[in-house]
Protein backbone atom coordinates (compact mmCIF):
# COMPACT_ATOMS: atom_id res chain seq x y z
CA UNK A 1 0.00 0.00 0.00
CA UNK A 2 1.30 3.19 -1.07
CA UNK A 3 0.10 6.38 1.03
CA UNK A 4 1.17 9.86 -0.47
CA UNK A 5 1.61 12.75 1.94
CA UNK A 6 -1.82 13.47 0.75
CA UNK A 7 -3.03 10.77 2.74
CA UNK A 8 -1.10 11.58 6.43
CA UNK A 9 -2.64 14.94 6.51
CA UNK A 10 -5.71 13.74 5.23
CA UNK A 11 -5.71 11.10 8.30
CA UNK A 12 -4.13 13.90 10.28
CA UNK A 13 -7.41 16.34 10.02
CA UNK A 14 -9.37 13.14 10.70
CA UNK A 15 -8.47 12.62 13.82
CA UNK A 16 -8.23 15.75 15.16
CA UNK A 17 -11.91 16.12 14.25
CA UNK A 18 -12.57 12.95 15.77
CA UNK A 19 -11.03 14.36 19.06
CA UNK A 20 -12.89 17.70 18.54
CA UNK A 21 -16.13 15.47 18.33
CA UNK A 22 -15.18 13.31 21.18
CA UNK A 23 -14.77 15.78 23.46
CA UNK A 24 -17.60 18.20 22.53
CA UNK A 25 -20.17 15.08 22.75
CA UNK A 26 -18.64 13.81 26.07
CA UNK A 27 -17.97 16.71 28.40
CA UNK A 28 -20.32 18.73 30.45
CA UNK A 29 -18.27 21.60 30.92
CA UNK A 30 -19.06 24.30 28.53
CA UNK A 31 -15.82 25.78 28.10
CA UNK A 32 -13.90 22.14 27.04
CA UNK A 33 -17.43 21.81 24.49
CA UNK A 34 -16.60 25.34 22.56
CA UNK A 35 -12.67 23.93 22.73
CA UNK A 36 -13.83 20.72 20.88
CA UNK A 37 -15.75 22.79 18.52
CA UNK A 38 -12.31 24.78 17.93
CA UNK A 39 -10.66 21.62 17.39
CA UNK A 40 -12.82 20.29 14.97
CA UNK A 41 -12.86 23.93 13.27
CA UNK A 42 -9.24 23.90 13.07
CA UNK A 43 -9.36 20.33 11.71
CA UNK A 44 -11.42 21.90 8.54
CA UNK A 45 -8.87 24.18 7.75
CA UNK A 46 -5.95 21.61 7.87
CA UNK A 47 -7.67 19.98 5.23
CA UNK A 48 -7.69 23.63 3.16
CA UNK A 49 -4.39 23.79 3.20
CA UNK A 50 -3.74 19.75 2.42
CA UNK A 51 -5.66 19.97 -0.55
CA UNK A 52 -4.34 23.03 -1.33
CA UNK A 53 -0.69 21.92 -1.52
CA UNK A 54 -0.79 19.15 -3.36
CA UNK A 55 -3.21 20.82 -5.90
CA UNK A 56 -1.84 21.03 -9.64
CA UNK A 57 -2.08 24.70 -9.40
CA UNK A 58 -1.21 26.30 -6.44
CA UNK A 59 -0.38 29.29 -7.39
CA UNK A 60 -4.36 30.92 -7.32
CA UNK A 61 -3.92 30.49 -3.84
CA UNK A 62 -7.75 29.25 -3.08
CA UNK A 63 -7.16 27.49 -0.23
CA UNK A 64 -4.90 29.67 1.67
CA UNK A 65 -7.43 32.49 1.11
CA UNK A 66 -10.53 30.15 2.57
CA UNK A 67 -8.60 29.45 5.67
CA UNK A 68 -7.80 33.17 6.07
CA UNK A 69 -11.60 34.20 6.30
CA UNK A 70 -12.21 30.66 8.24
CA UNK A 71 -10.10 31.82 10.68
CA UNK A 72 -11.64 35.32 11.50
CA UNK A 73 -15.04 33.60 11.81
CA UNK A 74 -13.22 31.27 14.36
CA UNK A 75 -12.47 34.09 16.04
CA UNK A 76 -15.14 35.74 15.95
CA UNK A 77 -17.54 32.61 17.09
CA UNK A 78 -14.93 31.64 20.10
CA UNK A 79 -15.37 35.46 21.59
CA UNK A 80 -19.33 35.14 21.28
CA UNK A 81 -19.09 31.39 22.85
CA UNK A 82 -16.87 32.22 25.47
CA UNK A 83 -19.38 35.32 25.86
CA UNK A 84 -21.98 33.57 26.32
CA UNK A 85 -20.51 30.62 28.85
CA UNK A 86 -19.62 34.12 31.13
CA UNK A 87 -23.58 34.82 30.66
CA UNK A 88 -24.94 30.99 31.32
CA UNK A 89 -22.13 31.42 34.73
CA UNK A 90 -24.32 34.45 35.54
CA UNK A 91 -27.62 32.95 35.76
CA UNK A 92 -26.74 29.59 37.22
CA UNK A 93 -23.46 29.91 39.02
CA UNK A 94 -21.98 27.08 37.03
CA UNK A 95 -20.88 26.43 33.53
CA UNK A 96 -22.32 22.15 33.54
CA UNK A 97 -24.39 22.16 30.36
CA UNK A 98 -27.30 20.00 31.23
CA UNK A 99 -28.31 22.16 33.64
CA UNK A 100 -28.77 25.13 31.09
CA UNK A 101 -32.44 24.71 29.93
CA UNK A 102 -33.32 28.38 29.88
CA UNK A 103 -33.50 30.41 27.50
CA UNK A 104 -34.26 33.54 29.59
CA UNK A 105 -32.84 33.94 32.86
CA UNK B 1 8.02 15.73 -0.20
CA UNK B 2 9.60 14.41 3.08
CA UNK B 3 7.04 13.02 5.62
CA UNK B 4 8.91 12.84 8.80
CA UNK B 5 7.90 15.99 9.92
CA UNK B 6 4.73 15.61 8.86
CA UNK B 7 3.98 12.29 11.17
CA UNK B 8 6.02 13.45 14.34
CA UNK B 9 3.76 17.11 14.53
CA UNK B 10 0.47 14.83 14.00
CA UNK B 11 1.31 12.91 16.42
CA UNK B 12 2.18 15.63 19.04
CA UNK B 13 -0.39 17.78 17.74
CA UNK B 14 -3.15 14.19 18.23
CA UNK B 15 -1.94 13.58 21.68
CA UNK B 16 -2.07 16.60 22.79
CA UNK B 17 -5.35 17.21 21.95
CA UNK B 18 -6.39 14.20 22.81
CA UNK B 19 -4.94 14.56 26.50
CA UNK B 20 -6.45 18.12 27.03
CA UNK B 21 -10.11 16.50 25.92
CA UNK B 22 -9.62 14.21 28.84
CA UNK B 23 -8.23 15.96 30.96
CA UNK B 24 -9.96 17.28 34.84
CA UNK B 25 -8.21 20.41 34.90
CA UNK B 26 -9.39 22.94 32.47
CA UNK B 27 -6.37 25.28 32.96
CA UNK B 28 -4.42 22.06 32.17
CA UNK B 29 -6.76 21.36 29.29
CA UNK B 30 -6.27 25.25 28.21
CA UNK B 31 -2.78 25.27 28.10
CA UNK B 32 -2.42 22.06 26.63
CA UNK B 33 -4.65 23.10 23.33
CA UNK B 34 -2.22 25.77 23.13
CA UNK B 35 0.61 23.21 22.34
CA UNK B 36 -1.92 21.60 20.10
CA UNK B 37 -2.69 24.97 18.15
CA UNK B 38 1.28 25.38 17.82
CA UNK B 39 1.56 21.81 16.14
CA UNK B 40 -0.88 22.85 13.61
CA UNK B 41 0.44 26.19 13.00
CA UNK B 42 4.01 24.19 12.58
CA UNK B 43 1.88 22.22 10.00
CA UNK B 44 1.18 24.89 7.82
CA UNK B 45 4.68 25.84 7.94
CA UNK B 46 6.03 22.31 6.79
CA UNK B 47 3.29 22.95 3.83
CA UNK B 48 4.30 25.87 2.92
CA UNK B 49 1.37 28.70 3.95
CA UNK B 50 3.79 30.98 6.11
CA UNK B 51 1.13 33.68 6.15
CA UNK B 52 -1.30 30.88 7.18
CA UNK B 53 1.07 29.49 10.16
CA UNK B 54 1.63 33.22 11.74
CA UNK B 55 -1.99 33.95 11.73
CA UNK B 56 -2.83 30.66 13.54
CA UNK B 57 0.05 31.75 16.22
CA UNK B 58 -1.13 35.56 16.46
CA UNK B 59 -4.97 34.81 16.99
CA UNK B 60 -5.26 31.18 18.65
CA UNK B 61 -1.95 30.75 20.65
CA UNK B 62 -2.26 34.53 21.23
CA UNK B 63 -6.18 35.28 21.46
CA UNK B 64 -8.53 32.82 22.08
CA UNK B 65 -5.93 31.23 24.25
CA UNK B 66 -6.07 34.05 26.45
CA UNK B 67 -10.23 34.04 26.19
CA UNK B 68 -10.42 31.08 27.21
CA UNK B 69 -8.07 31.41 30.26
CA UNK B 70 -9.86 34.31 31.61
CA UNK B 71 -13.54 32.95 30.62
CA UNK B 72 -11.92 29.63 33.17
CA UNK B 73 -10.72 32.00 35.92
CA UNK B 74 -13.78 34.27 35.46
CA UNK B 75 -15.98 31.18 35.83
CA UNK B 76 -15.31 28.93 39.00
CA UNK B 77 -16.19 29.69 42.65
CA UNK B 78 -13.67 28.43 44.57
CA UNK B 79 -10.18 27.21 43.89
CA UNK B 80 -11.34 23.27 44.42
CA UNK B 81 -13.98 23.93 41.68
CA UNK B 82 -10.89 24.18 39.00
CA UNK B 83 -11.32 20.11 39.22
CA UNK B 84 -13.96 19.45 37.42
CA UNK B 85 -16.21 16.68 38.36
CA UNK B 86 -16.05 13.58 36.45
CA UNK B 87 -18.71 13.12 33.75
CA UNK B 88 -21.03 10.50 33.24
CA UNK B 89 -19.38 7.14 32.43
CA UNK B 90 -22.53 6.28 29.39
CA UNK B 91 -22.30 9.82 28.19
CA UNK B 92 -18.25 8.92 27.37
CA UNK B 93 -18.99 5.79 25.62
CA UNK B 94 -21.96 6.92 23.87
CA UNK B 95 -19.36 9.72 22.34
CA UNK B 96 -16.48 7.27 21.93
CA UNK B 97 -18.64 4.81 20.11
CA UNK B 98 -19.84 7.83 17.82
CA UNK B 99 -16.66 9.40 17.38
CA UNK B 100 -14.86 6.23 16.51
CA UNK B 101 -17.27 5.28 13.74
CA UNK B 102 -16.87 8.66 12.29
CA UNK B 103 -13.26 8.08 12.21
CA UNK B 104 -13.81 4.42 11.02
CA UNK B 105 -15.62 5.93 8.05
CA UNK B 106 -13.39 8.36 7.37
CA UNK B 107 -10.34 6.32 7.46
CA UNK B 108 -11.68 4.15 5.43
CA UNK B 109 -12.88 6.31 2.68
CA UNK B 110 -9.53 8.14 2.93
CA UNK B 111 -7.30 4.85 2.69
CA UNK B 112 -9.73 3.85 -0.48
CA UNK B 113 -9.57 6.80 -2.08
CA UNK B 114 -6.61 7.36 -5.12
CA UNK B 115 -5.37 10.62 -4.86
CA UNK B 116 -3.39 12.39 -7.75
CA UNK B 117 -0.71 14.26 -5.51
CA UNK B 118 1.19 16.93 -7.88
CA UNK B 119 3.91 19.10 -5.97
CA UNK B 120 4.99 21.82 -7.38
CA UNK B 121 7.10 24.68 -5.53
CA UNK B 122 4.45 26.91 -3.24
CA UNK B 123 6.68 29.82 -3.84
CA UNK B 124 4.25 31.02 -6.59
CA UNK B 125 1.87 32.14 -3.96
CA UNK B 126 3.72 34.82 -1.18
CA UNK B 127 2.18 37.17 0.97
CA UNK B 128 2.51 39.75 -1.75
CA UNK B 129 0.19 37.59 -3.95
CA UNK B 130 -2.04 37.11 -1.07
CA UNK B 131 -2.24 40.86 -0.15
CA UNK B 132 -2.58 41.57 -3.67
CA UNK B 133 -5.83 39.14 -4.25
CA UNK B 134 -7.47 40.28 -0.60
CA UNK B 135 -7.36 43.79 -1.79
CA UNK B 136 -8.52 43.23 -5.18
CA UNK B 137 -10.35 40.32 -6.34
CA UNK B 138 -11.57 39.63 -2.71
CA UNK B 139 -12.16 43.01 -1.38
CA UNK B 140 -15.94 42.65 -0.96
CA UNK B 141 -15.29 39.23 1.12
CA UNK B 142 -12.71 41.13 3.16
CA UNK B 143 -14.88 43.88 4.53
CA UNK B 144 -17.72 41.56 4.88
CA UNK B 145 -15.37 39.41 7.34
CA UNK B 146 -14.44 42.61 9.34
CA UNK B 147 -18.14 43.70 9.41
CA UNK B 148 -19.07 39.75 11.23
CA UNK B 149 -15.81 40.44 13.27
CA UNK B 150 -16.95 43.75 14.46
CA UNK B 151 -20.33 43.03 14.74
CA UNK B 152 -19.64 39.12 16.77
CA UNK B 153 -17.39 41.10 19.38
CA UNK B 154 -19.88 43.87 20.22
CA UNK B 155 -22.68 40.82 20.93
CA UNK B 156 -20.11 39.27 22.67
CA UNK B 157 -19.50 42.60 24.85
CA UNK B 158 -23.67 42.82 24.90
CA UNK B 159 -23.60 39.49 26.27
CA UNK B 160 -20.95 39.13 28.74
CA UNK B 161 -21.83 43.01 30.64
CA UNK B 162 -23.26 42.94 33.81
CA UNK B 163 -26.92 43.28 33.88
CA UNK B 164 -28.51 46.46 35.56
CA UNK B 165 -30.48 46.47 38.50
CA UNK B 166 -34.20 45.43 38.41
CA UNK B 167 -35.25 49.05 39.91
CA UNK B 168 -33.01 51.19 38.01
CA UNK B 169 -35.12 53.86 36.41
Amino acid sequence: MNLSPLHFCLLFSSGLFCIGLIGALSRRNAILVLLGIELMLNAANLNFIAFWRFSPNPENGHGILFVVFSIAVAAAEAAVGLALVISIYRHQKNIRLPEATRLKG
Amino acid sequence: MNTAPLILIALTTLATAAVAMAGRNLIHSALLLVASWAGIAAFYLWAGAEFVAFAQILIYVGGVSMVVLFAVLLTRNSRAELAISTDSLSRAVAALLAGGAVFGILVGAILRTPLTVSTPSAAAFNVRTLGLELMGTHAAALLIIGIILTVALLGAVVLAAPEPPEDAP
